[in-house]
């Protein structure tokens, strides 16, 4: 079972947000897979040593992704590709066409990924490359079983959960509960460093970067107006309960 | 200059969710005295023909198809290009649900365009069409546009105003027929588990409550759904609640997890993670109760309570039900 995971990293979910001349500003940021990416490491890991076989992970990014796919190739990921020609970066379009292009070239049972990016959350790519590949495709999983050259999938829908069977090779997304994703073990750091990671650019993917332009522009970028602290109530808990209702009937109206 | 503009109606349990009528008031605004066209799948969609009508579609493709009642995002990307090939639309509004979010990139690759997510705003700016959307969850906002001729966006629940009804448009009903493709049932649906706790919807809700490490257990947890159903809202939880092992993962609000933005949003022993505000301080109004005053929730907060929400929650619950009685 030859599994590829789309791999992204991502700011910490702790971080806060910084403007620098209309730009995001990554001053020291910790950085981290994306943490659906990472339900999807976890699995394409869980069933390759079940069922043997090589994860492959898979990103478009600039240098600095290269330490987050070091820590999936320590929790268990045979090797990796890292597609770091800027000229290649655009939009959820440019990233799509890039990434099956280079899927194209590997052999393989099963793609794996994140539903959504905690940083942009567009939630895109998975689809268009599966749309690009013509394979099925299944979102939101929150529990994977292959059977075979058959899969079958727990997709959470706002709660309900759909349970739905494909055959392969398909791509299905991750969605929060479908494992708890391992911490790398130090023997797997010490392995990690010397996993094969491959660095590709436009040429190497036979790619023009024209003929992957972004569709969209981003012309603006604000940070939302800072909330002001409101009031705290005071005096006895009763009291404030009576009030916080009256406040939220007649002052703010949501009741 | 004017544009058609075609909005995916989406029903769900019965009734029209209520994110396929924002999409249609954007409709009105981008479209600029062009036509607007509906579409509605599966057979109990012509209910819908008057209620799109009166909220500004001008035509209603229905796609009456028991193919359709259940989603799946081949046949309905397939059901839905053949609207789009029909109609020919300038501009595509999806609502940004679970299943709209799921096969809009499907269409977005299919026409090769580009495709602008999860948008809270849009605006007609000398003649673009202009959207705004949040990036990592509400921490920052970009305004993007489109630079292709089929401009295609997914809507957030909950954030645009739906615009009042005109009950006397009528819309042309048009009729299509829909068979499944062979390639587009290559994946088959088994079985539907529907969740436990019915209610109201976290993303669409008006009014969301959300507990966190403070409620102390799953049974502590379950205390707040007295409350929802009094105020007919939401059930949410931050990721501590859910780590925990009190509240399923389907209900994190959070940057991992769900974004709302409901006109009242009550954050019940949440202290306040950067990634848990990320996910609700966009909500209108915000309530806190926290033992601890210093707890960063109180900073995002309208109104907080200083307390032990074991005692403050039955309390709320009696001055609710006192409220209603008053109004009712």
């Amino acid at each position: 079972m030859n599994i590829l995971v789309l791999m992204k990293q991502t700011f910490d979910t702790e971080e806060k947000i910084v403007l620098e001349d209309g730009k995001v500003s990554e001053e020291g940021v910790e950085f981290i897979i994306n943490p659906y990416d990472e339900y999807a490491v976890e699995e394409a890991i869980t069933i390759k040593e079940e069922l043997g076989g090589e994860v492959t992970v898979i990103s478009l990014g600039p240098d600095r992704f290269e330490s987050s796919i070091r820590t999936a190739l320590a929790m268990g990921a045979d090797k990796a590709i890292l597609v770091d020609d800027p000229d290649l970066f655009g939009d959820e379009y440019s990233v799509a066409k890039v990434l099956a292009k280079v899927i194209q070239d590997q052999s393989f049972d099963l793609i794996l990924g994140g539903y959504v990016a905690v940083d942009n959350g567009s939630g895109q790519v998975p689809q268009r490359v599966a749309e690009i590949l013509n394979i099925p495709f299944i979102s939101t999983a929150v529990k994977i079983e292959v059977d075979n050259s058959k899969v079958t999938v727990h997709r959470d829908v706002e709660g309900d959960t759909e349970i739905l069977e494909t055959n392969l090779p398909a791509i299905i997304t991750s969605q929060q509960g479908l494992n708890d994703p391992r911490y790398p073990s130090l023997p797997g750091i010490m392995k990690a460093k010397k996993k094969p990671l491959k660095h590709l650019s436009a040429s190497d993917l036979e790619i023009s970067p024209e003929s992957v332009q972004a569709k969209t522009e981003e012309i603006d970028i604000f940070l939302p107006p800072k909330k002001e602290a409101g009031r705290i109530l005071s005096g006895e808990l009763g009291e404030q309960a009576k009030e916080l209702i009256e406040l939220l009937h007649n002052e703010a109206k949501v009741l | 200059m004017s544009k058609k503009v075609l909005v995916f109606a989406e029903g769900r349990e019965g009734r029209l969710r209520n994110v396929s009528l924002e999409a249609l008031s954007v409709a009105k605004l981008v479209a600029e005295g062009g036509e607007i066209a509906a579409t509605v799948f599966g057979t109990q969609s012509s209910q819908f023909v008057d209620i799109l009508a009166h909220h500004g579609a001008d035509k209603v493709y229905v796609l009456d198809h028991s193919s359709l009642d259940q989603y799946l995002i081949e046949i309905y990307k397939e059901a839905f290009m053949q609207v789009v090939n029909e109609f020919k639309p300038d501009v595509i509004l999806i609502g940004h649900t679970a299943n709209g979010r799921d096969f809009a990139p499907k269409i977005a690759q299919a026409l090769e365009v580009g495709m602008i997510s999860d948008c809270t705003a849009v605006d007609l700016v000398d003649g673009k069409i202009v959207f705004t959307r949040p990036i990592y969850a509400g921490k920052a906002f970009v305004k993007k546009v489109s630079k292709d001729d089929i401009i295609l966006a997914t809507i957030r629940p909950n954030n645009i105003s739906m615009g009042e009804p005109d009950s006397s448009r009528t819309a042309e009903m048009i009729e299509l027929s829909y068979t499944p493709s062979e390639s587009s049932l290559r994946v088959q649906i088994k079985d539907v588990l529907r969740k436990a706790s019915k209610g109201v919807d976290l993303t669409e809700a008006n009014i969301v409550i959300s507990g966190g490490r403070g409620t102390k257990s799953k049974e502590g947890f379950e205390k707040l759904y007295e409350l929802a159903e009094l105020l007919n809202a939401a059930v949410g939880a931050s990721r501590s609640a859910c780590d925990e092992g009190y509240a399923d993962y389907s209900l994190q609000v959070g940057q991992t997890g769900k974004v709302v933005t409901p006109d009242l949003y009550i954050a019940l022993g949440i202290s306040g993670a950067i990634q848990h505000l990320a996910g609700m301080s966009n909500s209108k109004i915000i309530v806190a109760v926290n033992k601890d005053p210093e707890a960063p929730i109180f900073q995002v907060a309208d109104y907080g309570i200083v307390g032990d929400l074991f005692e403050v929650l039955p309390m709320l619950v009696e001055e609710v039900k006192k409220l209603k009685s008053e109004s009712a």
